[in-house]
């Protein structure tokens, strides 16, 4: 079994690796960079948000921060165009890190719905400084960043592609990496009962914060591989709320706190997205579209997919098995079968 | 010096005084009783000890050493277990996963391995064996019947190797069976030197199992001794039956 | 500079009880559903739409306007409240947050086909009319939207605690489990306090229509605003709205005299930050986390 999924993931990574190569239609190609960037940064917010269920909708800041470091730091050091600047990404994922991590700490003070609306106003005022700080970041004006003017219109995806495949694999070892270790356990714990996990020994504050600083990292590194594919970046396009309900939407619709789920999301919105944008044209149609594809989407796979998947998988499992109860189960049932709910009792709380 | 004392804990909600000066005294070895009407302010108490919530006055001390006020984590780690009245477990980890979430790890390197190591893996199923749920292991907690809840929870606890233990209500809700099983386990765990704290509604389960019992009323300690003595005491009586 | 000041603490003030108005739908909603309705700014700026259409075409003064939109937009709440948030049962938190974002999505979408982008903004005379007070001149706008809101927040307060559904409604904010024990149809308060939400979103979208410009995107600034506010002043707590609206409008207005008006919004958004810090509850909220 376990020989049979490493022979799939290393034909899908094939597959993927392959794709340009073989469909080269530099329009289809640039649907299949679009949709990395997302798959890579749904899967760096699902590090966090996925595994400890702390729902953050601000992290288009780290996009944004990311975003006008490469600039900035492209502009500063004179980088010339070509194929040097891929190696600033990892500084600005860095430097997004370091933003994460007093705007974390401030924001994980608080719990579900005040933290979601932190991460919200976090967002505003970034957004709101990156307009108004103009002695760094030019105001509405915006930036440009060096373009490779010999990179041929059939050529010019293909590095941007194979780069954030690479972002797209780290995030995702990363994302395994932590669900399969004892901190990522802590992480899940914090999910289901942050407080009892907090009185078994785990160090919620650290945890989280970590995690929140992971996929801020992640976030930050597309913002800045987004901003050399389009070559410049004003404040609207770095810091966009879109972006923020974008990936959660595709973390959530391929399942949360999945590690493939994300991928699994963004391969399916990004390319319907655009495709919507065709073929509506108008401005407002496409918004309506979108919203009605998000309400769909919620109300009937409110799991998202491969969770759905796999309980699916289970009751198919399970009915097959019917017959096989071992009978230490069964002996157990029998005892459970005498509990008598003292309703009464379990529903005092004693003062 | 007792393992576990607290001296004059207060504590008021809004007006009520859910604790008023209570000393209370766990000896090392013993299984102590807690007991009171409702309202006495023994999950208070708990919650206060164990870092769950924060006291008015008042101290508590584990050891020798004062810790009150502590936060949740610390305390556990300081050797003192605790259980809920509504069980609080992990529901969408498997068993086995919520056992592992306990295990005590020192230094970050360890923190970054796998989640389960050959040892603690064989530590959680030798609990989940004493416990009785080991077929269960790989199933989401949160399929488990209510009994089966509260033995995970009881068993997740002790892989921390805890020096004392809070159990509240554990005998709540669960059938007459079950119950002298866990009597049976508890004292089991006692002879091998786990200290416990019991508090209690079931006055059989309690009066059968505790070498001594500590009686709260509003918030404050008004009897203590062995069992024997506090079931006769008129004082004790009067709590229960006054209101 | 004190002239400007104390005009600015005018204004503050009374454009404070119009988003004391908007938000205190919000707050409610949050409060007996535990839900944060996204869609609240674009459903102001629906109510603004339906008010300006309703002018344009038949005429009706926007304040008169109110008594057929507030109950449309009502009964559009319902709707909304049955056919996508009563769904929802697991994951509640993230779940509304994804489908009020939707809703305010498609509401965007459709106004912006049938108004196109274009900035537009309530007419009346008490709009462009104003008198003097002090040493600067007012909207008379200004006063009424003011006075529409105390007026519908007294209805508010009276219905909450006058009636016996807002007895239920109360009770089901409190503690959602004991309402039903005691026999109080959840469900039912639910959806009528949603429908409550959104009317009061309508008014709160005559006034704030008549004071801005507007158009389908307004929704965005809106409902960032709106967010801060019920956040600062506590998560279903209405005295908290009422306070958080007056105090960050009034700071606000303040900042952009004092300083600049470009740092106004984002002095908006600081004070939540520091505020939270201190009180992770806001003013007069709970702390979130159990004990048991």
């Amino acid at each position: 079994m376990k020989i049979i999924r490493i022979a799939l993931l290393i034909l899908l990574l094939a597959a993927f690796i392959a794709f340009p190569l073989v469909f080269s239609d530099p329009a289809i190609t640039e649907v299949a960079v679009f949709t990395l960037f997302f798959a890579a940064a749904a899967s760096g917010w699902n590090i966090f948000s996925g595994y400890t269920g702390y729902i953050a909708l601000g992290h288009a800041v780290y996009f944004g921060v990311g975003a006008y470091a490469m600039a900035l730091l492209c502009q500063d050091l004179n980088i010339p165009a070509g194929y040097t600047p891929f190696l600033l990404l990892p500084v600005a994922g860095l430097i997004a890190a370091a933003f994460a991590v007093p705007l974390g700490w401030i924001a994980l003070r608080t719990r579900r719905h005040t933290f979601v609306v932190i991460t919200i106003a976090t967002f505003f005022i970034m957004q709101l400084m990156a307009y108004n700080l103009r002695f760094i970041t030019q105001g509405s004006a915006g930036l440009s960043l060096p373009i490779p003017f010999d990179w041929s219109a059939d050529f010019f995806n293909l590095p941007f592609y194979y780069v954030a495949l690479a972002i797209l694999l780290l995030a995702l070892g990363t994302s395994w990496w932590v669900r399969n270790s004892k901190y990522g356990l802590g992480l899940l714990a914090i999910r289901d009962d942050e407080d009892r996990a907090l009185g078994l020994g785990v160090k919620t504050g650290p945890f989280k914060l970590i995690a929140f600083v992971l996929s801020a990292f992640f976030v930050g590194m597309i913002g800045g591989l987004h901003a050399y594919f389009n070559g410049s970046i004003f404040p609207p396009f770095a810091f966009d709320a879109l972006f923020d309900v974008a990936i959660a939407l595709m973390a959530f619709l391929g399942g949360m706190g999945t590690l493939f789920g994300p991928i699994l999301g963004a391969l399916i919105l990004v390319p319907a997205q655009q495709y919507l944008t065709i073929i509506s044209g108008e401005t407002g149609y496409n918004l309506i579209m979108y919203g009605v594809l998000f309400l769909v989407i919620i109300l009937l796979l409110p799991q998202g997919i491969i969770p759905t998947l796999g309980k699916m998988w289970h009751k198919w499992v399970a009915r097959r098995s019917i017959k096989e109860i071992p009978p230490a189960v069964a002996t157990t049932t029998a005892q459970e079968a005498l509990v008598t709910e003292s309703t009464a009792k379990k529903d005092e709380v004693n003062l | 010096m007792s393992l576990l004392e607290s001296e004059n804990i207060s504590k008021a909600f809004g007006g009520i005084h859910a604790l008023d000066t209570c000393s209370i005294i766990v000896e090392e070895g013993t299984i102590t009783g807690l007991i009171g009407p409702n309202g006495s302010g023994k999950t208070t108490l708990f919650n206060i000890i164990t870092g769950y919530e924060r006291s008015d006055t008042g101290i508590v001390r584990f050891n020798g050493h004062t810790i009150t006020n502590s936060t949740p984590d610390k305390v556990f780690r300081l050797g003192i277990g605790r259980t809920f009245q509504l069980t609080r477990i992990f529901p969408r980890m498997t068993v086995l996963e919520n056992m592992h979430v306990a295990a005590q790890r020192q230094g970050t390197r360890a923190l970054l391995s796998r989640w389960s190591s050959k040892h603690e893996q064989k530590r959680a199923l030798e609990l989940l064996d004493f416990v009785g749920i080991t077929q269960l292991k790989d199933m989401p907690a949160e399929n488990l019947s209510y009994g089966q809840k509260k033995l995970l929870e009881f068993a997740f606890i002790l892989i921390a190797e805890p020096q004392v233990i809070l159990l509240d209500e554990p005998a709540g809700g669960i059938n007459p069976v079950m119950i002298a099983q866990l009597s049976e386990r508890i004292r089991t765990l006692n002879k091998q030197g786990v200290t416990f704290l019991v508090v209690e509604h079931n006055m059989e389960f309690v009066m059968g199992l505790c070498n001594t019992v500590t009686v709260l009323h509003r918030g404050t300690k008004i009897a203590e001794g062995v069992p024997g003595e506090v079931r006769n005491n008129p004082a004790v009586l009067e709590a229960y039956l006054g209101d | 500079m004190a002239n400007l000041i104390i005009e600015a603490v005018i204004t503050g003030i009374l454009t404070g009880g119009v988003y004391a108005l908007m938000s205190s739908g919000l707050t409610l909603i949050f409060g007996v559903m535990e839900i944060i309705n996204i869609a609240q700014g674009a459903l102001v700026i629906l109510g603004a739409y339906l008010s300006f259409w309703l002018q344009d075409n038949f005429h009706i003064d926007i304040l008169v306007g109110l008594l057929i939109t507030m109950p449309i937009m009502f009964m559009l709440g319902l709707l909304i409240e049955v056919a996508f948030i009563r769904p929802l049962k697991r994951n509640r938190t993230m779940l509304s947050i994804l489908v009020t974002f939707a809703i305010a999505m498609i509401i965007e979408g459709v106004l912006t086909r049938q108004a196109g982008a274009t900035y537009v903004q309530l007419n009346a005379w008490y709009v462009t009319a104003s008198f003097k007070i002090g040493g600067f001149y007012l909207p008379y706008i200004y006063i009424f939207g003011f006075l529409l809101s105390v007026v519908l927040l007294s209805g508010l307060y009276v219905l909450l605690y006058r009636t016996k559904f807002g007895y239920s409604l109360r009770a089901s904010m409190q503690n959602r489990t004991a309402a039903e024990l005691i026999g109080i149809d959840v469900e039912r308060v639910s959806a009528i306090t949603f429908g409550i939400g959104v009317a009061l979103a309508a008014a709160g979208g005559v006034a704030f229509g008549a004071t801005n410009l507007f158009n389908p995107n307004s929704h965005y600034d809106l409902i960032s605003r709106l967010l801060v506010i019920i956040v600062l002043g506590g998560l279903g707590s209405l005295r908290g709205a009422l306070v958080a609206s007056v105090a960050l409008l009034v700071i606000g207005d303040v900042t952009a005299v004092v300083w600049s008006p470009v740092w106004s919004s984002t002095v908006f958004f600081m004070i939540l930050v520091i505020t939270l810090l201190v009180r992770p509850q806001g003013l007069f909220g709970q702390l979130e986390g159990r004990k048991q």
